[in-house]
This record gives C-alpha cells, sequence and structure tokens, in this order.
C-alpha cells in the first residue's frame, strides 16, 4: 500500500506550549486510521498540521515533515487553499453555516466553480454519501440549523464530501452526538472506508474498537503505539495503553 | 436604614426616567411647535411645495426634503464601501498591532468638532470642486464628501463588531473546504454579519441626515431641488439653524414643522436599525 499522508518527526509549538513531540506515521491509501487518546493528547493539532489549518492561528511553530501523495504540503510555494481542498475536514461540533442545507453542500463546489444541475447532482450524492439524503430531500431550501444535531454533523460530512476530497480528517465527530446518532455517523465512516483516506479521531477507546482498522494511541504529544484494533485492544505493548483502554487513567 | 434604600432607590428610578421623559417633552414642544401651521397650510402642501419663502407665505420643504436625501445618499454611496473595507480588513486581515493602530485612530475621528470636519471642506473641498468640475462648489458632493468622512467611524466600529461577533468556525469551516480568505470573507463572515452591517449603516445614515454644521459650511444652502451632484443644497436641518435666529410667528412655527419632520425621519430610520439588529440577534 503506497502512502497517502505520511509524517516525519512532526513537532508543533503553541507559543513555548509543546503539543507534539515529534510524530512518525503513515497512512495507506484508501486506508481508515483511528487516533485515540485523551484530551490534550495532540490529536487535534496533529490533523490540523496536516492540512494547515493551524497556519491560522498566531504565535505557533512546527518542524518536521507533512508529505501528502509524497509532496511536502509545508514546501514553498505550496497553496494552502488547494490542500485543504484534497484534505477535508469534519469537526467536532458541527458548524453549519447560516445557509440552506442545499446552500451548506453546495458550499464548496460553488467556491470551485461548480453551477447549475452538475451542482444539484453533487449535492445529491453527497447527502447519500453522508446517509443524509433521505431525511432532507423535501426541505433542501430550510435553514441547516432545523436539522437536529446527529443530522447537522452527516451535513458537515456531505459538505466535506460535496468538495470531493481524497483525505478525511474526522476530529471527535461525535464528541456532542447520543449514541443513536454516533452509531448513524460511524456507518457513514463504514460506507466510506476504501474511498477515501480517513484519519478518525477519537478519545473514546470503544469507538476505535467499534470502526477497526488500525488505531494509533497518542499520549502527551507523542505517539505511544499504533497497531491493528484487534491487536491494541488485545495485547498492548506498552503500559500506558493498557491503562487508557481499561480506563485506568484519561 | 430601610428609608435610606427606599430613598436611593427612588433616586434612581426619577434619574432613569427623566431621559425618557426629556425625549417625550422635546417631542412635545417639537410637536406643539409645529403641528398648528401644518394644519394651516396642510402636511401635503408643507412636505410637497418646492417655494419656501415663509416671509411671504410660501412653506414649502420639498427642496429641503430632496436636499437631505441627495446629500445623505452621496454620503453612504462614498462612506460605506471605505467603512466596509476598513471593518473587514480590521477584523479579517490586519495584524494585533495594526488593528491596535487604526481603531483608536478611527475613534479619534468620531471625536473632532463638525465645525472643523466644515471648515476643511470649506477650504479645501469646495475650491477644489469649483476649479476641477465646476460650478460654484458649494454642493451635493463637497456635502457629501464631508459626511462620508463623518460617518466613517460610526460604521466602520459597528460593522466592526458584527464581524468580530461571528464564530471563528465559521471560518474555519470554510476555510477547510478548500476556500481562499476572501472567498470565506464573502461567502460566509459576510452573510453572518449582514445584519450587524446593515445597523451600522442606518445608523451612519442617522448621523448623517442629523448633521448640521458642517453642511451649512458646504452645501451652498439655496432652496432649490438640486439635479446635479454640483448644485448648491440646503438640508432640513440647515434650514432650522439658518432661520431659527430670526423667525418669527408663521415663520417660526414652520421651522418647527420641519423639526417635526425630521424628528419622524430619524424615529423611524433608529427603529428600522433596532429591527434589523434584532433580528440578527434572535436567529
Amino acid at each position: 500500500m503506497t502512502a497517502k499522508v505520511e509524517t516525519h518527526d512532526l513537532k508543533f509549538w503553541y507559543g513555548k506550549v509543546q503539543a507534539l513531540k515529534g510524530i512518525t506515521l503513515r497512512v495507506g491509501t484508501g486506508e481508515q486510521l483511528t487516533i485515540m487518546g485523551p484530551t490534550g493528547s495532540g490529536k487535534t493539532t496533529f490533523l490540523r498540521c496536516l492540512n494547515r489549518l493551524n497556519d491560522l492561528v498566531p504565535g505557533t511553530t512546527r518542524e518536521g515533515q507533512v508529505l501528502i501523495d509524497g509532496q511536502d504540503a509545508y514546501r514553498a510555494g505550496a497553496d494552502p487553499d488547494a490542500l485543504r481542498r484534497r484534505v477535508g475536514m469534519v469537526f467536532a461540533l458541527p458548524i453549519p453555516l447560516p445557509m440552506s442545507i442545499f446552500d451548506n453542500v453546495a458550499y464548496g463546489p460553488r467556491l470551485h466553480g461548480v453551477r447549475g444541475r452538475h451542482l444539484a447532482e453533487t449535492v445529491e450524492r453527497s447527502l447519500r454519501s453522508a446517509a443524509l439524503w433521505d431525511e432532507v430531500k423535501d426541505r433542501l431550501g430550510d435553514s441547516a440549523f432545523s436539522l437536529s444535531g446527529g443530522q447537522q454533523q452527516r451535513l458537515s460530512i456531505a459538505r466535506v464530501l460535496a468538495v470531493e476530497p481524497e483525505i478525511i480528517l474526522m476530529d471527535e465527530p461525535c464528541s456532542g452526538l447520543d449514541p443513536i446518532s454516533t452509531l448513524r455517523v460511524e456507518e457513514t465512516v463504514e460506507q466510506l472506508r476504501g474511498r477515501y483516506t480517513i484519519i478518525f479521531v477519537t478519545h473514546n477507546p470503544q469507538q476505535a474498537a467499534r470502526l477497526g482498522g488500525r488505531v494509533a494511541f497518542f499520549y502527551l504529544g507523542e505517539l505511544v503505539e499504533c497497531a491493528p484494533a484487534a491487536q491494541m485492544f488485545t495485547r498492548p505493548r506498552d503500559r500506558r495503553t493498557e491503562d487508557y483502554i481499561s480506563g485506568r487513567f484519561g | 436604614m430601610k428609608g435610606w434604600e427606599w430613598l436611593i432607590r427612588r433616586v434612581l428610578v426619577v434619574m432613569a426616567f427623566s431621559s425618557l421623559s426629556l425625549l417625550a417633552l422635546i417631542a412635545l414642544f417639537i410637536f406643539a411647535g409645529g403641528v398648528p401651521i401644518l394644519a394651516e397650510v396642510g402636511v401635503e402642501q408643507f412636505l410637497l411645495g418646492t417655494r419656501w419663502a415663509p416671509t411671504r407665505g410660501h412653506y414649502g420643504i420639498l427642496p429641503m426634503i430632496a436636499g437631505s436625501l441627495w446629500v445623505t445618499g452621496g454620503a453612504l454611496v462614498l462612506g460605506v464601501p471605505i467603512a466596509l473595507a476598513c471593518a473587514i480588513y480590521l477584523s479579517e486581515i490586519a495584524s494585533e498591532p495594526v488593528g491596535r493602530l487604526i481603531k483608536p485612530a478611527l475613534e479619534l475621528l468620531a471625536g473632532i468638532p463638525s465645525v472643523v470636519y466644515g471648515f476643511l471642506g470649506l477650504v479645501i473641498l469646495v475650491p477644489l470642486i469649483r476649479v476641477l468640475l465646476g460650478g460654484p462648489g458649494f454642493s451635493v458632493l463637497a456635502a457629501s464628501c464631508v459626511l462620508a468622512v463623518m460617518i466613517l467611524p460610526t460604521v466602520t466600529s459597528v460593522s466592526y463588531d458584527a464581524l468580530r461577533a461571528v464564530p471563528a468556525t465559521y471560518r474555519e469551516g470554510s476555510l477547510a473546504l478548500g476556500a481562499t480568505r476572501w472567498q470565506t470573507i464573502r461567502m460566509s463572515v459576510l452573510p453572518a454579519a449582514r445584519s450587524g452591517i446593515l445597523a451600522g449603516i442606518i445608523l451612519g445614515m442617522g448621523r448623517a441626515i442629523g448633521e448640521t454644521m458642517a453642511v451649512i459650511m458646504v452645501a451652498g444652502n439655496a432652496t432649490l431641488i438640486p439635479v446635479s451632484p454640483l448644485d448648491p443644497v440646503r438640508t432640513l436641518t440647515s434650514n432650522i439653524a439658518l432661520e431659527l435666529g430670526y423667525a418669527a410667528g408663521k415663520h417660526r412655527e414652520a421651522l418647527f414643522a420641519t423639526g417635526v419632520v425630521l424628528f419622524l425621519i430619524i424615529m423611524g430610520l433608529n427603529l428600522v436599525a433596532e429591527a434589523v439588529a434584532g433580528r440578527g440577534r434572535s436567529r
């Protein structure tokens, strides 16, 4: 499997506080990696380095490499907007923009010049992929705020899919959701697996176990270990991993 | 001790209501002064009459209404784009130190007495317009330019606050979809801040309509309906300020009636601003 996303000794500081202490990770094309770890372990910082959203935070420093398809994302002359088109992101809290359901999903494609019937098709396809189409097809003109939390989060996923990214970063997308909505989002991720390279962040070991695939355990800015879920949850190599998944801390 | 508490409460209530009763008294006073002549001349004659010669019995204030509209409209056309650009720059693009420099400068702009603006307009703008564009120089254009600068701080700071109030998540959500900085501002931040910006523009409009001194100094004050931006013009406020000193009898009443019209226009604008801003909050 070729590496879609690769980081080499990635370090990151907010002012003087070091949030990432040298992360080296490889994610294959079409793979779904779950990053698990307690709050403050650097999971979100890591994701935001991959799509360069951290560029916007003043007073931060970064060292080490991020390679997307083998190309340095931070090379001189690299365009962060073009990068973010390829590396989509779903945030912890759903952020519907203050517009209709349709316009929310159409937001990305419109930016890139998609219009008319093609746009309507893209919106429908994205909403279907995010398993939301049947619930909203009769009220696409309603405000996105009229949707429930779980629906809003699937709307966020649809919005990302509409841009047709290659990589999708999911930053604790279920943290504000009830168990049933969480299940729906996990099913959606299940369906997207293979078609997209997905990096899914969660603080919840049960969720990491349910999602399967490879799991990376972050702790205090370090990558403690990275192994297939089956192995990590039965025979963790590191004491800290064992403590975390058995609920002894975190 | 109980009696003391009671007293303080009463005093505070009285003071709080005194501002309200002042407003009521002002309204009463203006209306009492202006309504008799409105009844005598007829509201329609008063508002739509084109001839203002109060000493000879002509009480038409249409030229002044048109003047106020021209001058205010011109101020908005010239001032709002600059104010918006300034607000967007301050809230979305400027770094912290630059913002700390520009924001107080703007507030200083708001603190300059209007007679100073008028004076600068008189010695710089009016001759400039006369030489470059022709006409007397005292004109709609000169007044609009001066007012545009004067409403800049109001519109900018209200719009700035509206833009700042847009959650950072909207920006990140948009950028994460590959939008550029400008696309994010245009498609995500501005629509979200729309009602606040609109309220700022309406407040600026109220300021422009109400401004008197600076306008008198540069507008020329002819009681004619202007047909070109280079024509001299008299606004509703100028009309009152220019003539109240020597007016008596019906002439004086007609000036009060001008005040009634002005009062209603500005009340209306404030109500619209409240409604627009309120709609934004409730969403």
